[in-house]
């Protein structure tokens, strides 16, 4: 009799090499099902045991998870695009004009890591007025909306500091406009102005903050946001509110009271 | 005796053993060096030394600019206005959010490109040079210091305003 893709696996997951890597082994039981999760160092940060829904697929996913998908996609495009571009006054628009000309598959590149950084924007609101009107901000969910904010702030941080990089017209003075803005802070304004640019125009020093905003801080903040974003929806039960929740039954009982 | 008790429960209170003296001196330690960090770090984010160009820039003779001439340098981000008075210079830099205006001959304005602001470079009975006509911009145009140096060129500092239609705002040959 032939053997099923399952079992096949369930080999592999019994050999020495498979248990010395996930030192979890085989078996169908709660415990060992829950041990692979929580000793795999990638799995982990998942909560143990989820709901079977949290697992099915959806068209959107959520919406959530495709605006994941556009944000691997621009890691995954952004880091080629580093090795072409010199973040300095000088060379940064030649670089720019070299991958879209010159470097091969670099308008290819650049192209998609455009057009996701579009779609991830479009995608970040969508999710998040999906949640508004499904009431997927109520409790037990309002932290993981505040996390969300925070990771909207960070996408629009990212396309504002990506903007500047290509170093041309409507870069400069998208940035000149943005920064003044900024400047309009109560007491700090002008502080913040000065400490976002590293100067008091739109110069060399802005420019590579802006390189290091991008590449470096603001993704590894949305990496970390992310994180506990998708650990707590997993932990509090799917991203919207189920009939069966104590609070929704609160809200369905008070509005039959007031009927 | 109750005296006694009193002053010891007193004394207890105030009393840390080895172990809670050590935790605290070591926060406390971490605590200073956190702050320390702190201020480090937003002095570290300010440059010390900025390579901007100076903001005295140096328009040449006054022989270039023509009676009743607005003219426009991009690169300075002012404008040196011959008139009537004498010769003044008005920022170029819209007061709004910082984009560069244009001088509109056709219309005798200067108009900002990016959202509307429109100012005026004559001046009538209520309206001084560098005034909003309409627009976002919520300060009129600054003038700006403008002078002679010893080989004749006029100079313009961009960091200093002065006063509109002020005496020494003005150049006069």
């Amino acid at each position: 009799m032939a053997k099923t893709a399952d079992q096949y696996f369930d080999e592999l997951r019994a050999t020495r090499v498979w248990r010395s890597i996930f030192r979890s082994g085989t078996g169908s039981s709660t415990l060992k099902r829950a041990l692979a999760i929580q000793q795999n160092v990638f799995l982990h940060l998942f909560s143990t045991k989820v709901r079977t829904r949290m697992l099915s697929f959806s068209a959107t996913w959520y919406l959530g998870t495709l605006t994941l998908g556009t944000f691997f996609i621009l890691v995954a495009t952004g880091i080629p695009l580093m090795l072409y571009y010199h973040p300095s006054a000088p060379q940064a628009y030649n670089d720019t004009k070299d991958l879209q000309f010159v470097v091969s598959s670099g308008l290819f590149l650049r192209n998609l890591h455009r057009w996701s950084a579009h779609a991830m924007v479009f995608l970040v609101f969508a999710h998040m007025f999906k949640v508004f009107y499904r009431g997927a901000y109520r409790t037990p969910r309002e932290f993981n909306w505040v996390i969300g904010i925070v990771l909207l702030l960070i996408t629009l941080l990212l396309s504002y500091t990506g903007y500047l990089l290509p170093w041309d017209q409507l870069a400069y003075w998208a940035i000149t406009v943005g920064s003044n803005i900024a400047s309009a802070t109560p007491i700090i304004g002008d502080k913040i102005h000065f400490l976002l640019l590293g100067g008091n125009t739109v110069n060399a020093n802005a420019l590579l903050r802006f390189y290091v905003l991008h590449c470096m801080i603001l993704p590894l903040a949305a990496m970390f946001f992310v994180a506990i974003h998708f650990w707590r929806i997993r932990k509090d039960g799917g991203l919207y509110a189920h009939s069966s929740e104590p609070a929704v039954r609160r809200a369905n009982a008070a509005e039959k009271e007031g009927q | 005796m109750a005296e006694e008790q009193k002053n010891t429960s007193a004394e207890s209170a105030i009393d840390v053993n080895r172990r809670q003296f050590f935790a605290k001196l070591g926060l406390g330690s971490l605590s200073i060096a956190a702050a320390g960090t702190a201020a480090f770090a937003y002095q570290y984010l300010q440059p010390n030394v900025l390579y901007e160009p100076s903001p005295v820039v140096n328009q040449g003779k006054p022989d270039r600019y023509p009676l009743d001439s607005v003219t426009l340098d991009v690169n300075a981000g002012i404008y040196i206005i011959h008139s009537q008075e004498g010769y003044f210079s008005l920022s170029a830099v819209c007061t709004h959010l910082g984009c560069l205006t244009a001088w509109k001959p056709e219309l005798g304005i200067i108009a900002c490109p990016c959202h509307g602001s429109k100012f005026f470079v004559q001046a009538d009975a209520n309206h001084k040079p560098g005034d909003k006509i309409e627009g976002p911009a919520p300060r009129p145009l600054p003038w700006k210091r403008i002078w002679l140096n010893d080989d004749g060129d006029l100079l313009v500092d961009r960091s200093t305003d002065v006063p509109p239609l002020a005496r020494d705002s003005f150049v006069r040959i």
